[in-house]
């Protein structure tokens, strides 16, 4: 019995977050979002190169896989580096071809990061369409390989850009696993969004230990504190519900745990947006890479209510 | 990492699971906060204490079975999700046990703590006084030396169980504490039938005597009922504060049956679509406090020591609480007005939550202070 990440697994993450560190994320993430993809491709290919897509693809399609709770340790680190580019999609795309007889045959690219994928119900936007080599799409007789995509519309969160696919194509699978493919998809989006939930906090504390108002700093003021904690209490609380989902991978521990966590963060958006004041309305100030984001992942594969739906469902 | 508990450990689960179904009473017992109540808890108890059941984390020689922290959480799992009885001893045996087991002399503990497990001296605890609440190093109770102990004066109130119960511990000032009101406190246990001591019952919100005033009067204490160094009171009842307790003050047993007897009673009103999200949320903060504390319990065992990441647990339990019992009311609609139910009784022992051990506004500072690192300052 153990209940949190083992030291290999602590490891794993640890090097992540080094280095992503290193690769300033910011300003790759700021490119992206105007459709200029260079830097983001070759972080992708370096995301990709510490394993964190093969983990998503079985070892017999040159993968690592599958392993959830690495899955979900490494998007922590990518929600608290606002690493841009369609993460969770790639992991539930992989999810839903595994088992899927000729169409695994895409399964090897993405585990190696050699093409990035892109997933949508049929009519609904899926994310970087126009940067994703496999573009998937769910619809009522199976899953569909489409043959582009339709223009981009922005997002509230800049660097996921929206697009319809378009319909047609070749059909890949006639009955795909949608569940759970819906459920690596919520997993990696719930470890996401508590990774950008602890980035935002860690970037208030700093802010509002420095920044003095009064004579004394904001944060020594107990209104900020107050807010702050309820911030850290939201996040602590979510953390285990998302890496116990990894390991059960129910639908209604997953939907629990992206309930939890994307309340958390968004918690923690709205909190660090008032503590940072004005500057952090701005979008030059790179604290929006993450504020956007909290509020973009809180509706991703199913909102906070549609999660809480799938929790009352999954009880006997 | 995984969430499978071992073989041992289930057997040991199965164990008291089936014990609890041949001995949990078919009907509840009566509120503990009255005397017949008390009694009947009292009894029960006894009756857990028995077959071993009472303590089961404690020292066998004290009447436990040694089992550690993990087979204590899953005991409480099965003796809440089992309907059982509140415990009526439960501030001794999560405030003053972990202390006198750190703390106290081989004479204290097994004079206290085989008659607390099984129920014949029940503790009240003795911290708050009308100007001492969550700044608890304000007290003015004094203890004065007197020949073979000390004189207890002054007053405590809030003191809980303290209508029924037999016994009480608190902090008294010993000393002038050289300017610092931590120092020159004592650690101190005390009778509450003895000569001096005058227990003045106070109802809570719902009228029961939860708690009572204590008045003092040059009360005799014998050294042997000193915890510690007399004038070392404050480390030492702090000391057992943060670290076990942060876990056994709550275990996630009560709130994981609370919240699936709340799901049960939704589905019985027909699933009602107002109240949806509120029930889920109960069910995801049940797992969420319980998946948290195995954590923190596999940290703790593994040589952590855990400090103010305690007050995050008392915040998130204490709100859970009330949420979960408010839900269960509005769910009950008009009927939820109706007092002696049992969702009525849980909601008003979940309103003092936030209050008591620490209100949730001096949780959320210690966080801010000490796990954020945030300024102290102005609590203004």
């Amino acid at each position: 019995m153990c209940f949190l990440p083992d030291a290999e697994q602590r490891a794993f993450a640890q090097s992540l977050d080094t280095m992503l560190g290193k690769a300033g994320t910011p300003a790759v993430a700021r490119d992206w979002s105007r459709g200029e993809r260079t830097g983001g491709r070759a972080l992708w290919a370096r995301i990709a190169e510490a394993g964190v897509f093969a983990l998503a693809v079985p070892q017999a399609h040159g993968g690592l896989g599958p392993r959830p709770v690495e899955v979900a340790l490494a998007f922590v680190e990518l929600g608290r580096h606002a690493v841009p580019g369609p993460l969770v999609e790639t992991v539930a795309a992989a999810a839903l071809l595994t088992g899927a007889g000729p169409a695994e045959r895409f399964l090897a690219d993405l585990a190696s990061g050699g093409s990035m994928a892109t997933l949508a119900v049929e009519g609904a936007y899926a994310v970087d369409g126009d940067a994703a080599a496999l573009r998937l799409v769910l619809g009522a007789d199976g899953l569909r390989l489409s043959p582009g995509h339709g223009p981009v519309r922005s997002s509230l969160d800049p660097a996921r850009r929206l697009t319809r696919l378009l319909p047609g194509g070749q059909l890949l699978v006639p009955r795909p696993p949608v569940e759970r493919a819906l459920s690596w998809a919520r997993l990696a989006t719930a470890a996401q969004a508590l990774g950008v939930g602890l980035a935002l906090l860690e970037r208030t504390v700093a802010y509002v230990g420095q920044r003095v108002q009064f004579g004394v700093p904001v944060g020594s003021f107990q209104a900020v504190k107050h807010r702050l904690a309820d911030a850290r209490i939201a996040l602590e609380f979510a953390r285990p519900l998302v890496l116990g989902a990894a390991v059960t991978m129910s639908a209604a521990d997953v939907a629990a745990a992206k309930a939890a966590a994307c309340e958390a963060a968004y918690t923690t958006a709205r909190a660090a947006l008032q503590l940072h004041g004005a500057i952090g309305y701005t979008a030059e100030y790179d604290l929006s890479l993450w504020l956007t984001k909290a509020r973009a992942l809180r509706t991703a594969w199913g909102s906070p209510d549609d999660c809480r739906a799938e929790v009352l469902r999954g009880r006997p | 990492m995984d969430l499978a508990h071992s073989p041992a450990d289930e057997a040991f689960r199965a164990e008291a699971r089936a014990w609890l179904h041949a001995h949990v009473p078919a009907a509840a017992l009566p509120s503990l906060e009255t005397a017949e109540g008390f009694a009947a808890h009292r009894a029960w108890e006894a009756e857990l204490a028995a077959d071993g059941w009472s303590v089961v984390n404690w020292p066998a020689r004290f009447g436990g079975r040694d089992c550690g922290l993990m087979r204590w959480l899953l005991f409480e799992e099965e003796y809440y999700a089992a309907g059982a009885p509140g415990r009526v001893g439960q501030n001794g045996v999560s405030l003053l046990a972990p202390t006198l087991l750190e703390h106290g002399t081989e004479e204290q503990r097994a004079r206290v703590l085989p008659a607390m497990a099984r129920g014949e001296v029940v503790w009240a605890q003795a911290w708050s006084e009308p100007e001492a609440g969550s700044d608890l190093a304000s007290l003015r109770a004094r203890a004065v030396r007197a020949d073979g102990g000390w004189r207890l004066s002054g007053s405590k109130t809030w003191s809980s169980r303290a209508a029924f119960a037999d016994r009480a511990f608190g902090l008294f000032r010993s000393g002038p504490g050289t300017g610092r009101p931590h120092q020159g406190l004592t650690y101190v246990m005390f009778d509450l039938r003895a000569p001096g001591v005058t227990v003045r019952p106070v109802g809570r919100l719902d009228g029961k005597p939860a708690f009572a005033e204590l008045f003092l009067d040059e009360v005799f204490v014998p050294d042997e009922d000193v915890i510690g160094e007399p004038g070392g009171g404050w480390r030492i009842a702090m000391s057992t504060a943060a670290d076990e307790r942060g876990l056994t003050l709550r275990s996630p047993g009560r709130f994981l049956a609370a919240a699936d007897r709340l799901h049960a009673l939704w589905r019985e009103r027909g699933s009602p679509q107002a109240t949806a999200s509120r029930v889920a949320d109960a069910l995801i903060g049940a797992r969420a406090y319980q998946l948290f504390t195995y954590a923190t319990a596999s940290r703790f065992l593994a040589g952590e020591r855990l400090g103010a990441e305690s007050s995050l647990n008392k915040v998130f339990w204490s709100e859970l609480d009330i949420a979960l019992h408010e839900t269960a009311l509005d769910v009950l609609g008009a009927e939820g007005e109706a007092v002696g139910t049992e969702w009525a009784q849980g909601y008003v022992f979940a309103l003092a939550g936030p209050i008591y051990a620490g209100t949730n506004e001096i949780q959320r500072d210690i966080v801010a202070e000490r796990l954020l690192g945030l300024p102290r300052g102005r609590r203004g």
